[in-house]
């Protein structure tokens, strides 16, 4: 009877989840149709009007039609690549500068009130508008978008992990020191695991704000890249081909972002 | 394991938070003898609690010293454990990873780490959350983990700073009779600070009464009981009656 009732609770349980997840995908179904609906009027808006008539190519017809090409002829690939390969660097910058000093912020008081008001203030700065320094100051192009990318990422990571630091239980330290750890048992066994769910939030946030300033900062000085993409195609008036690299921006975020969510999850420790 | 226990000597034993700072507890004397159960009774403030954090090592004294079988407590050590009055567990581990968190920073091998944490999980009786999330047991049983955690380092003396407080009477009572039981079985010698003074009666095997302002150590009752005790025997509650009244005395003296 027991086993029965065991089955029986684990069977509505399943369907539950089943109905939850289609229902979930029914709504981004439906948000995507109203979406390409919005882009396909945009589209037939243009086409209908002689003074917008050259721009009808953004239209998601044309864009469809112009994806092959995009794909074939490793446009789409280059592009992504080159973008990825400075996203990437300068988000691990990002990590590797904004961890270190979010711990400092969390741990030291003497640091935190230091550097609080020159963070915020730099922090407040538009990473764009570091480019011109940021030529003057890097060899290349690329190093150039790098320290950008890193200049709009470590803020949301550093601020992040000092968060995550504020909300720890003091005595988790106690407990530990009590149990004999040494610096580096508290920093690896206690600190890192508590504060990996922040930390990732923060490299989430840090992600989105990197690949918003990256498609500008590819605007100028380098011929590769998404942004780059983007200013090729419009100077060539290739509307579809804009387009087309506009929608893998937009799916290529939403694919990282997905990863990021799924990292969140994992390294979450909090019930609710 | 089974040893016989430490002696513990605390010697002239000042305390003061800052130079300027009023003075928690003056010239504290006390001995221990080896496997003894210690009970410390006070009101809050006397100093009953920051004079345990010195004993752990996680403070130090302004002037005097600790000593167990002549060695010095400085700093903490595997060997002179405390448990908290909460378990302060780690969220993010299951119960087996909590127990063998000292272990893991004494850097002992893996299978060192399973056996110990077995046995140690068996003894506490939580052989069925071993692989658990901490989050996910009671307070009784989160309280059993952070016993089990102190306990797997086998220590010569564990600390206890008012640890059952927190808990309903059924699991303060359970714990209070298996970790006597696990203590003496153990050869550990206990120290225990508690405002209560039925768990100095059902635990300790002498008790200390501290009072004042700063605190001093004011009586020493001897816990003359059998093992097994309940707060219901006659003897029990000669000795608490007796115990509250000298506590009630020494308190009043310092008022």
């Amino acid at each position: 009877m027991a086993a029965e009732i065991s089955t029986a609770q684990t069977s509505s349980a399943a369907v539950d989840v089943i109905v939850m997840v289609l229902r979930r995908l029914f709504f981004s179904a439906v948000g995507l149709g109203i979406l390409f609906a919005l882009w396909w009027f945009g589209g037939w808006l243009l086409e209908s009007n002689p003074a917008t008539m050259s721009f009808a190519d953004f239209g998601p017809f044309p864009t469809i039609d112009a994806v092959p090409y995009m794909v074939q002829s490793g446009t789409l690939l280059d592009a992504s690549q080159a973008s990825g390969y400075r996203l990437g660097i300068g988000l691990l910058l990002a990590i590797v500068t904004g961890i270190p000093v979010g711990i400092l912020m969390g741990r030291s008081k003497v640091f935190r009130k230091l550097s609080n008001t020159p963070f915020q203030f730099l922090r407040m700065v538009s990473p764009l508008s570091w480019e011109p320094i940021a030529v003057i100051a890097m060899p290349t192009w690329d190093q150039a978008i790098i320290f950008l990318i890193s200049m709009a990422a470590v803020w949301p990571v550093a601020f992040a992990t000092a968060a995550g630091l504020a909300k720890l239980d003091r005595a988790w330290f106690k407990v530990a020191r009590n149990l004999g750890a040494s610096w580096w048992d508290i920093l690896k066994e206690i600190i890192l695991p508590a504060i990996a769910f922040d930390v990732m939030t923060g490299i989430r946030l840090a992600l989105g704000v990197a690949w918003i300033v990256i498609v500008p900062a590819e605007f100028l000085g380098i011929t590769s890249g998404l942004g780059y993409t983007i200013q090729d195609s419009r100077e060539n008036l290739m509307y579809g081909d804009l387009a087309v690299t506009i929608l893998a921006i937009g799916i290529i975020g939403f694919l990282m972002d997905g990863i990021c969510l799924a990292l969140i999850k994992r390294f979450s420790w909090h019930r609710n | 394991m089974s040893r016989s226990g430490v002696q513990i000597s605390v010697q002239d034993l000042t305390h003061r938070y800052s130079s300027r700072g009023p003075v928690t507890f003056d010239q504290v004397n006390l001995e221990s003898k080896p496997g003894e159960v210690l009970a410390i009774i006070g009101r809050s403030g006397c100093g009953k609690s920051t004079l345990l954090h010195i004993m752990a090592g996680l403070l130090a004294p302004t002037s005097g010293s600790i000593r167990l079988n002549n060695i010095e407590v400085k700093e903490p050590s595997p060997k002179w454990v405390m448990m908290f009055q909460a378990p302060h567990l780690f969220p993010w581990m299951q119960v087996s990873q909590n127990v063998g968190i000292g272990l893991k920073f004494a850097n002992f091998a893996e299978d060192k780490i399973r056996e110990r944490v077995e046995k140690t999980i068996k003894l506490v009786d939580l052989e069925e959350f071993a692989e658990s999330n901490v989050q996910d047991l009671s307070g009784g049983q989160q309280q059993r983990v952070a016993l089990a955690r102190s306990l797997v380092m086998e220590p010569e003396m564990l600390l206890l700073d008012e640890p059952f407080s927190a808990l309903d009477a059924f699991t303060r009572a359970s714990l209070q009779k298996d970790v006597r039981s696990i203590a003496k079985s153990m050869g550990i010698n206990l120290v225990i600070v508690t405002h209560s003074i039925d768990e100095a009666v059902l635990m300790a095997d002498r008790a200390v009464i501290m009072a004042g302002s700063p605190g001093k150590i004011k009586e020493e009752i001897m816990v003359e009981l059998p093992e097994e005790r309940t707060a219901q025997d006659p003897e029990v509650q000669k000795i608490r009656g007796h115990l509250m009244e000298t506590f009630r005395q020494a308190s009043t003296a310092t008022h």
